[in-house]
């Protein structure tokens, strides 16, 4: 599969701050492909150098295998879906979505033909005469895609582009997005600080955090195997629990989480003592456990938390400071349990994982 | 019902200080005159009010927007103005702007004899006259001897070789002065209006022609100072102050009277059909023409008085400049403006918009 | 109750505004229009006045200059406007950018007549430009730029410049510099952008400021006269001249008139042309 965008190594500083530091990576030609962090870790500049809007300080971008710098945005194989979506109010729908073929100097019979067709394939072929403030939040979301998808980019970059939409809508264009994205085909990059919208949508993930990429993989990947205490806490939700390693009498791999032993998962090794974070996310926490699962707690139930197929309990261990998140799963096994109830919790430590303690604490 | 009670209790409330203001007007020691820049020096208006315990009040103005003002309050706002003498007896019979001067009032003698007759003569209206002179002036030109020896006469503006180097106003005395420069008489006209409207065609004709020649139509003083002094202009249509002013800096450039006749005004003391202050109005006009007062004004202004008796306190550079350019041979030759009859300015203004609008 | 407060509270406010527009602007202009409809000498009713201006070639002749100038001269500013408050709200950073406005109005705190006297000693035939030019040899001899229409011309455009740099900040502020990424973005360039972005977002500042401009210089008096010099005949000279000059009240009534509702009716066609709407443009 040939490589539609390529970054190497790329680089910007503001001043005596650096916001991207080095970063590399390549996305195949007709994959989603999407830039997690958090507000301020880089993700807005990267995507801006990508567009052209800011000038490297260092490393190259390649589309298609050709070297952008010295391009101009309006000489890019490569579109951008702005934050705000950034539509022409001075136009209407139609104008729009027909702006950039204008500039490139189409018109007459095949432009209309293009125009339509884009109208069409993102549902709204009615409303080409539509001014733009007559649009719904979610209309006016794929006009903005369609104006750019007309233009046939090697790449289209999309600036966290639902971020304006309440969550109801939000959910549905996710899928939507997908949806599309599949039957046209073009490479999308995405870059959001919502790790639902990442996971849900993209082929592969970029986890970003402070101008370097932590762990890029697929969603499943990034889940469930996490490397790094960021990913792992940033990517789905976690329960964190601060513990200092020790082996046992029979050379297991122990973790101390206050006066409770911990079994770790097999082959892992440290050294004595030192400070480690054990994250165990809430679905790996079953309530009544087999006999034999080498983690079990009792634990009281603090606050139960109904949220449909999302539903959670909050419990804690004894003294212990910390409230661990437990999944609910809505089968009708559990409905007995109530607020102030001491249940017996446990997860098996292959579901575990440690990553050296003592930063992140957040 | 009640808007009408509001209504009326408003325009009430607004009424009010419009009749203080009024009120405070009449109060004794306000004289309120409309005069040229220059005609009232501070120093003679302390004098003035040490004097005789009025206070005055100028407003600076000229004979065009004296007369637009005195028209639009119908003769009111002002106790005293000072229109030349020209511009009197068409306003008062057709728009009543002035009143009769009561000559008894007037201290008679110490005006020259001869300016107070032709005032008189030339501001009569059924038999009663208007004004008191108290200064006059004259129109020649300016001319700097040094680049351009040969103009001596208005139509010497019209020369081709000084293209570019002479200048001159787009206003009615400039039509006169060419008039009688180019062996015209444009007063003997002033009663036929259409041998006069044959004059305008014949000035508009010769001014057009002319256009490229000027470079300038020269608008207000300083205007015509500065085109002077920095040589971009080496003559130009001009009053005697502006030749004398420029004649100490740099003695080139003179006033001449043209051979033609110099075109002379007066400017005089004429009361308001509204003047509130008639007793100050009289003060005054005897004030400014005691010879003292009136030298001291001229050494100041440099222009001529019509208080006879001022020769004596005059500085001695200003008696020479009276004697360089106006002197009494000269002086006798002068074209004073007489009365100007109605219509004739649309007139003129009509064939200075048409000099102007030309290519 | 309430409502009878309401009403008495709007009238407190508006009574003062409707009597100043009464007493100062209407009763005014009436009298202005009954002296127009006047013969000047026979106090009669008549037509003269406004038929005046059509017979004498002199007369519309020189509005015709006037308005078509003053077309010239707005069309001109604001060309010259646009780049000036695209530089000042998009390109500079914000403490700079209220600098830039400080430096633009200040000229404005002084008269127009002094602002005209300080081009007049830069232009004149021994003014400073002059000096320099000749100094370094670049003219031979001095050149009088004065009196000419072109610098008439460009008087007008620096006189009335900030009446639409003005409003055209304020339209300009309010673009999103999304927008012109997007287009930048979509394929356009420098040229098109401000063909089809900057430029129909700005219509409305463009509209109004331009209004204000041409009614300004219209209606200007000092400018024209001083730096146009002999040639530079302009209709409010001859609305001067009719009133102060030859005192014919009615004449220049007439003229007064005639220009409110020429400049109008220019102001109506232009705007239906562009497909402008009024309210709009206020708003």
């Amino acid at each position: 599969m040939a490589i539609a965008l390529s970054v190497q190594n790329l680089t910007k500083r503001f001043g005596s701050f650096t916001a991207v530091k080095g970063v590399s990576f390549d996305v195949d030609e007709g994959r989603f492909f999407s830039i997690l962090g958090p507000s301020g870790c880089g993700k807005t500049t990267l995507l801006r150098m990508i567009a052209g809007f800011y000038r490297p300080d260092g490393g190259t971008i390649l589309f298609n295998g050709r070297d952008m710098a010295d391009i101009p945005p309006n000489r890019r194989p490569v579109n951008l879906v702005f934050q705000n979506l950034a539509l022409f109010p001075m136009m209407n729908v139609y104008e729009n979505v027909a702006f950039g073929l204008r500039r490139r100097g189409e018109k007459g019979a095949a432009l209309d033909r293009k125009v339509r067709e884009m109208l069409a394939r993102v549902g709204l072929p009615q409303s080409g005469d539509k001014r733009i403030d007559q649009l719904s939040g979610g209309q006016r979301q794929r006009i903005a895609i369609a104006r750019c998808l007309v233009l046939e980019p090697t790449v289209l970059l999309l600036d966290e582009p639902l971020g304006a939409l309440d969550a109801k809508l939000r959910e549905h264009m996710k899928i939507e997005l997908k949806t599309l994205q599949a039957a046209v085909g073009t490479t999308f990059v995405y870059i959001t600080h919502d790790q639902s919208e990442a996971l849900v949508m993209s082929d592969a993930v970029a986890v970003m955090k402070d101008g370097r990429f932590e762990q890029v993989g697929t969603p499943q990947e990034l889940y469930h195997h996490p490397n790094s205490a960021f990913v792992a806490q940033f990517v789905g939700t976690s329960n964190r629990l601060p513990v200092t390693f020790c082996w046992d009498g029979s050379g297991r791999p122990r973790a101390r989480w206050g006066d409770i032993d911990l079994v770790l998962p097999e082959g892992f090794a440290a050294e004595e003592g030192s400070p480690w974070d054990l994250f165990v996310r809430p679905e790996a926490m079953i309530i009544d456990p087999d006999e034999g699962t080498d983690n079990v707690l009792s634990v009281t139930v603090r606050a139960l938390l109904f949220d449909g197929g999302n539903s959670r309990l909050l419990v804690t261990v004894r003294d212990r400071p910390e409230e661990l998140t437990v999944a609910l799963p809505q089968t009708g096994q559990y409905d007995h349990v109530r607020r102030g109830d001491r249940i017996r919790v446990g997860w098996a430590s292959a579901a575990s994982r440690a990553f050296p303690g003592g930063e992140d604490r957040g | 019902m009640r808007r009408w009670v509001l209504f009326s209790l408003l325009l009430f409330t607004l009424a009010v200080p419009f009749r203080g203001t009024v009120a405070a007007a009449q109060e004794k020691g306000v004289l309120r005159v409309i005069t040229w820049a220059g005609y009232a020096p501070q120093e003679l208006l302390d004098r003035f009010t040490e004097e005789t315990g009025y206070r005055v009040e100028v407003t600076f103005s000229n004979n065009e927007e004296m007369i637009s003002k005195l028209r639009a309050t119908r003769g009111g706002g002002f106790d005293l103005a000072q229109p030349s003498q020209d511009r009197i007896s068409a306003v008062v019979s057709q728009f009543g702007l002035y009143q009769p001067i009561d000559f008894s009032r007037i201290d008679e003698d110490q005006i020259d004899a001869s300016l107070l007759e032709a005032v008189k003569k030339n501001t009569r209206v059924d038999g009663q006259s208007y004004a008191v002179p108290h200064v006059y002036g004259t129109e020649g030109i300016v001319v700097n001897r040094a680049k351009a020896p040969d103009v001596k006469d208005f139509k010497d503006l019209l020369d081709p070789r000084y293209a570019g180097r002479v200048s001159y106003r787009l206003k009615r005395p400039t039509l006169i002065g060419m008039g009688f420069s180019l062996g015209k008489d444009p007063f003997a006209l002033y009663n036929d209006k259409g041998a006069y409207q044959a004059f305008l065609d014949d000035m508009e004709k010769t001014l057009i022609a002319a256009k490229p020649l000027v470079k300038t139509y020269w608008d207000n003083g300083d205007q015509l100072l500065q085109l002077l002094r920095s040589g971009e202009v080496w003559a130009a249509s001009a009053w005697e102050q502006a030749g004398w002013k420029l004649h100490a800096e740099n003695p080139d450039i003179d006033y001449i009277a043209p051979a033609s006749g110099a075109l002379g005004w007066v400017d005089t003391f004429a009361i308001p059909s509204r003047s509130q202050n008639l007793e100050g109005a009289y003060a005054y006009i005897n004030f400014m023409l005691r010879p003292e007062n009136a030298a001291f004004f001229t050494n100041r202004e440099t222009y001529g008085t019509a208080s006879k008796g001022a020769i004596a306190f005059l500085d001695e550079e200003i008696k020479d400049n009276f004697n360089r350019g106006l002197p009494p041979e000269v002086l006798a030759q002068v074209n004073w403006y007489p009365p100007v009859p109605a219509g004739i300015e649309e007139m003129e203004g009509r064939t200075l918009d048409k000099i102007k609008a030309a290519r | 109750m309430a409502s009878g407060r309401l009403r008495g509270g709007f009238l407190f406010f508006f009574l003062p505004v409707a009597l100043w527009l009464a007493l100062l602007i209407v009763l005014p202009h009436l009298e202005l229009l009954r002296l127009s409809f006047t013969d000047s000498l026979a106090g009669r009713f008549t037509v003269a006045n406004y038929l005046a201006f059509f017979t004498e070639p002199i007369y519309w002749l020189t509005f015709v200059r006037t308005a078509l100038y003053s077309l010239l001269v707005t069309f001109l500013v604001m060309t010259v406007a646009l780049p000036v408050a695209f530089y000042v709200t998009k390109v500079v950073d914000v403490r700079l950018s209220g600098f830039l406005m400080v430096l633009l109005l200040v000229p404005f705190w002084v008269s127009e007549l002094v602002r005209v006297y300080g081009w007049m000693i830069l232009l004149r035939e021994s003014g400073i430009v002059n000096q320099v030019l000749t100094g370094l040899g670049l003219l031979k001899e001095p050149v009088e730029f004065l009196y000419r229409d072109a610098t008439m011309v460009m008087g007008l455009v620096y006189t009335s410049m900030l009446f639409m740099v003005v409003p055209l900040i304020g339209v300009m502020d309010d673009l999103d510099d999304a927008l012109i990424e997007a287009a930048y973005d979509l394929g356009a360039s420098k040229g098109a952008i401000w063909r089809t972005i900057v430029i129909p977002h700005c219509a409305t500042g463009l509209v109004s400021g331009g209004i204000i401009v041409f009614m300004l210089v219209l209606g200007s008096y000092l400018t024209p006269n001083l730096m146009g010099g002999k040639n530079s005949l302009w209709f409010t000279e001859q609305i001067y001249n009719q009133i102060i000059l030859y005192f014919n009240w009615n004449q220049g009534a007439a003229f007064g008139f005639l220009l409110l509702l020429l400049s109008s009716l220019i102001i109506w066609a232009v705007l239906k042309v562009t497909g402008q709407r009024l309210k709009e443009v206020v708003k």
